[in-house]
């Protein structure tokens, strides 16, 4: 089986009740929607107070590239164009809107059956793609359109698509490829003709036997599609890993997957390309994982966005009393939120309820030379060296080895025996030497 | 003892040569330097805190004396007179100055909603969160500012869990200031016979919201501004700001201020003399 080969971790996978089915989350309450829920530029509102909005209208425009816009997930009232707390507690601007009445737009056609002719041209569905506010729905929300456009100094051969969801916990995508297969093919090929590619691989991690047989099976009469199992291993889902699993290329640092001719998409962003480009709609709802070892039923739930979260833990019996933190995402990459009072984003791909006893970061101890952390590190880097460099604020150190190339998924910080916080400042270090890359490219006057 | 004698030969004979080999070489690749370069560096505070924007205090002494229009934050104006006097210059005195906290938030005033637990920077946790209480312009308390103080005045008070300024040791260099990455730390005159006036918050949160995140945040209610003899105070933003040039210590905005927002510090105890 294949995987990637330098560093990565095992958690335990943790995938509890993964096999429980699918459930809408109804929900009557007001929404709110963030304005700017991709990565790159901020979008600007088109929609004010006491306007009537019907589902699948759109309420913002890009204000710069790379944009994207959001979608009405309800028919209903404008009840503000305000701010909202993000996952941050910072406020950003919001819409809230009152539901009322079933009012959609004409272009959406909400007809279940499955469509298999793709009718558009590859200009045309990146145009439908982008005017549908898609974004990867992986976690990072980077634009898809934005991907689907290959820049000039690169070529897509393949197009690999995510499967894989190496964070423990997380079920959504294993979800999605059970029940909704066909549509997610349909996806893939669409992707495929966008690019002009004839070669895609679906890599799916092995403790998903399911989902790798079923997908299998459905993609023996689609030419060009290839199903891979992969060996167990995080961050197996990270794009440069997940390239050199599947087709053993190596993306340099400094450079994107589609310099070897790859471009990645979700098995989330599939379907959503599927409901965009046949069904014309708008991407206003998702699959979302409520788990943890706390909660009574871990299920997922198909829910719209705008929803406020405390209402998908309501929906799973409420928030249990000894739960020590709440994690937008999986335990790996995920975010603590600081209260439930935050509205459901095209990113957010789980809630983690964990207990207080699980909740909480060890004493960091020394540094005892162990090697772990760089052992663990699936880009190659030195964490325990980047870690001093940044506390003594050696930047030109961090950048000679390559800080910007850690791609953040706590690798290094989980393997330490002495719990120090790595991945802390590995963070911030990044931040500082982009910036200070940043300001020596810019010409000053 | 002509062992002895052959020993202290060959020794003096050795070290002269030595010594003329040296000064040859001395001479042939001597470096001229401007001798006022190392007199005015005795002058300087010796500190390297790097304030003035040059490497440290032998550098700037070099700019200074190959006619760089720069300043040390740090000396006093007797001091730099005195470095301007041997350079045959005339120094403009300028009020001396003194870092305020513009924060009252802490642990006293506001109240703690989340539990921050990852590394100890204020930058980092800037980056992720608005903060234990959810103010997002207030002070985290991690204490970067004190780090950044080459000369350690600076302290986390742990009761307030706020930075505290050694007045008696601060020499206004603004490390701190440009270390916080809220901008919470302004330079303003010491003002040392009467004490300064500042608004001791930095949110630009609108009233309900501020007061949601503290018990003494500025809520921009302009009550101050009105009563200013001087018209030395200004509301933007939802926040009052006191323009430190043209305040006279009259102090009817502490008073009417509601949120009790606006801090006023006691005359500093006499400077000990030395
Ligand atoms: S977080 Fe960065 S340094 Fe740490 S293991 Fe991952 S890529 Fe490497
Ligand atoms: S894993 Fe932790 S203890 Fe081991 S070398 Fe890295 S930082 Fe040091
Ligand atoms: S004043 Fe700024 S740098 Fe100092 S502790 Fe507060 S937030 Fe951190």
């Amino acid at each position: 089986m294949k995987t990637f080969h330098k560093g990565g971790v095992h958690p335990n996978d943790n995938k509890l009740n993964a096999d429980a089915p699918a459930q809408v989350l109804t929900y009557n309450g007001p929404f709110c929607i963030m304005v700017s829920q991709h990565l790159g530029a901020p979008s600007r509102p088109i929609v004010q107070k006491g306007d009537q909005v019907k589902r699948g209208q759109p309420l913002t425009e890009n204000t710069a590239f790379p944009g994207s816009v959001v979608h009405a997930p309800v028919s209903g009232t404008v009840q503000n164009v305000t701010e909202a707390p993000d996952t941050g507690n910072f406020a950003r601007p919001a819409i809230f809107i009152q539901p009322e009445g079933d009012e959609k737009e004409d272009f959406i056609s909400d007809d279940p059956t499955l469509e298999r002719e793709i009718s558009l041209s590859p200009q045309e569905i990146i145009e439908r793609i982008k005017d549908m506010g898609i974004v990867g729905l992986g976690g990072a929300c980077f634009p898809t359109h934005v991907k689907l456009s290959v820049p000039k100094d690169g070529k897509a051969e393949y197009l690999l698509i995510n499967g894989v969801e190496c964070e423990p916990y997380l079920i959504d995508d294993y979800r999605l490829m059970l029940d909704k297969p066909d549509e997610i093919l349909v996806g893939i090929r669409i992707l495929m003709k966008a690019l002009s590619v004839d070669k895609a691989i679906v890599g799916i991690e092995a403790n998903k036997p399911k989902a790798i047989a079923l997908l299998r099976q459905k993609a023996a009469d689609c030419d060009g599609i290839t199903v891979e199992a992969l060996r167990m291993k995080y961050p197996q889902g990270a794009e440069k890993q997940l390239v050199k699993a599947l087709t053993g290329r190596e993306v340099p640092s400094g450079k994107l997957p589609i310099h070897t001719g790859c471009v990645i998409q979700n098995v989330g962003t599939c379907f959503a390309v599927y409901e965009a480009v046949q069904k014309h709609k708008p991407l206003t709802e998702r699959l979302v994982t409520v788990t943890g070892p706390c909660v009574e039923s871990p299920r997922n739930f198909w829910v719209k966005i705008g929803t406020p979260v405390s209402a998908l833990v309501e929906a799973c019996g409420g928030r249990p009393e000894n739960t020590g933190k709440v994690i937008a995402g999986g335990p790996m990459m995920g975010k603590a939120l600081p209260h439930l009072d935050l509205p459901v984003t095209k990113g957010l791909s789980a809630l983690l309820l964990l207990p207080e006893e699980q909740a909480h970061r060890r004493t960091a101890e020394h540094c005892i030379r162990c090697g772990k952390c760089v052992e663990a590190c699936p880009m190659g880097l030195e964490p325990y060296l980047l870690h001093a460099a940044v506390r003594n604020k050696r930047m030109d150190l961090c950048e000679r080895h390559h800080i910007t190339d850690c791609i953040e998924c706590g690798c290094c910080q989980y393997t330490c025996p002495s719990f120090r916080p790595l991945l802390d400042t590995l963070r911030l270090g990044k931040s500082k030497v982009n910036q200070i890359i940043r300001n020596r490219n810019t010409p000053t006057r | 003892m002509t062992t002895l004698l052959y020993a202290v030969l060959l020794l003096a004979g050795t070290g002269l040569i030595a010594a003329v080999v040296l000064y040859a070489i001395a001479t042939k690749f001597k470096v001229e330097e401007d001798p006022r370069i190392d007199l005015v560096a005795e002058r300087l505070p010796g500190a390297n805190c790097g304030a003035c924007g040059k490497a440290g205090c032998r550098d700037l002494a070099k700019a200074l004396v190959e006619g760089g229009d720069l300043v040390c934050p740090v000396c006093s104006n007797e001091e730099w007179a005195a470095v301007a006097e041997m350079l045959g210059l005339h120094a403009d005195t300028c009020e001396i100055k003194i870092p305020v906290v513009r924060c009252q938030g802490g642990r006293l005033n506001s109240i703690r909603q989340t539990t921050y637990e990852g590394f100890e920077s204020c930058a980092y946790a800037h980056s992720l969160h608005a903060g234990e209480n959810g103010c997002r312009y207030g002070c985290l308390g991690l204490g970067d500012c004190t780090r950044a103080c080459s000369f350690n005045c600076l302290s986390m008070n742990p009761e307030t869990g706020l930075p505290e300024v050694n007045e008696a040791v601060c020499t206004a260099c603004g490390a701190c200031a440009q270390a916080c990455p809220r901008g919470i730390i302004e330079l303003r005159y010491k003002h040392a016979h009467e004490g300064r006036i500042y608004v001791g918050c930095h949110t630009e949160d609108k009233g309900a919201l501020a007061m949601k995140h503290c018990l003494s945040a500025c809520i921009g209610c302009g009550k101050c501004a009105k009563v200013c003899p001087v018209g030395a105070i200004k509301v933007e933003n939802n926040l009052a700001y006191i323009d430190f040039t043209r305040c006279t210590h009259c102090r009817t905005c502490v008073d009417v201020c509601p949120k009790h927002a606006i801090v006023s510090t006691r005359p500093s105890d006499p400077e000990p003399a030395n």
